[in-house]
């Protein structure tokens, strides 16, 4: 009963953070909240009688899929930046329009 | 308007259609047949005390070749996408800030924990919970550590090529010495099962599990290396 109890209060953080995640405006906060929504699943497993899979939810889905995506998103950032910066030369130069 | 309306449908659908497995949701009071099958054959078959890596490395081994295959094809693509040509210099261009005190400190103190209990993890596969793939991805968070503390430090290339080319071909080898001392491939009974609970039983279990551990420490160092940019 009490595993019951704290598998359904994981469940309702799990979709709060979730749907955190998708509302929020800050592309920071909303891939912290994705992982945040791993950390939880990872103690469901945990206390539903699977530590393989707990483990593994653990360290891929909150610990290396967060760096993945802060790193994708490290370079998104700088690519558009750049395209930015180049965009701007042109339209200094005044040598055709920028599109 | 139509269009939130249409997804608002599209989750409320989902949401009926699987409505019944919340009923059936929660801790199993028994394990179904299959399950007390595999329980009651993997100590006598295998003398594995965790049952679970018993059915992934023996049982589904063939399955876990594949996972390891597919991980591999996925660096690959991560390796050729992400090169310097294609990416471009990094934007500030190649000064990045120093870490901090704190970081580096805590790297090198945490670096030599984190490798031996990642090789702990899947050293231990066939008695603990775990294996291959968690203790390969602890592994890699100790390389991802040091790579966050020494900004312009990279990964050793070739080394990272030779362990993973290594380890791949050694798992299949063992999978190869499973038809030849025993019933078929990936049969983990060609090396002695031994006594249940000793660090040496299960057959090839450790071994596989320490390889495939290997690989994927490998894999996944390559991929945040690969992710961290400025490669010569």
């Amino acid at each position: 009963m009490a595993i019951d109890i704290a598998i359904s209060i994981s469940g309702v953080l799990m979709i709060a953070a979730a749907i955190g995640a998708v509302l929020t405006r800050s592309l920071l906060v909303s891939i912290i909240l994705s992982g945040g929504v791993s950390l939880i699943a990872s103690l469901v497993f945990l206390l539903m009688g699977a530590p393989d899979v707990a483990m593994t939810e653990a360290a891929i889905g909150s610990g290396l899929t967060t760096i993945v995506f802060l790193y994708a998103m490290a370079r998104s950032k700088q690519t558009d930046d750049e395209d930015a910066d180049e965009r701007m030369e042109i339209t200094s130069e005044g040598s055709g329009g920028a599109s | 308007m139509m269009r939130k309306v249409l997804v608002v449908l599209a989750v409320l659908g989902f949401a009926l259609a699987l409505l019944p497995l919340a009923y059936e949701a929660g801790v199993a009071g028994k394990p179904g047949d299959l399950a007390s099958a595999y329980l009651d054959r993997s100590p006598k078959d295998f003398a594995a005390a965790n049952v679970v890596t018993a059915i992934v490395v023996s049982y589904r081994g063939f399955d876990t070749l594949g996972e390891v295959a597919v991980l591999f094809a996925a660096t690959a693509g991560v390796g050729a996408l992400l090169t310097r040509k294609r990416m471009g210099p990094s934007a500030t261009g190649g000064k990045r800030t120093e870490s901090t005190e704190i970081l580096r400190t805590a790297a090198g103190l945490l670096t030599g924990l984190l490798v031996m209990f990642g090789a702990y993890i899947f050293l231990h596969g066939h008695l603990t919970p775990g294996g291959g793939f968690q203790g390969g991805v602890v592994i890699a968070t100790a390389v991802l550590l040091n790579l966050l503390a020494a900004p312009r430090s990279h990964l050793a290339h070739g080394a990272v090529t030779v362990v993973e080319s290594l380890s791949g071909a050694v798992y299949v080898a063992l999978g190869l010495l499973g038809i030849y001392l025993a019933r078929g491939f990936l049969d983990p009974r060609a090396l002695p099962i031994g006594k249940i609970g000793a660090l040496a039983s299960a057959g090839t279990i450790p071994l596989i599990y320490s390889v495939i551990g290997l690989k994927v420490g490998a894999e996944l160092s390559a991929i945040l290396d690969a992710l961290k940019g400025d490669r010569e």
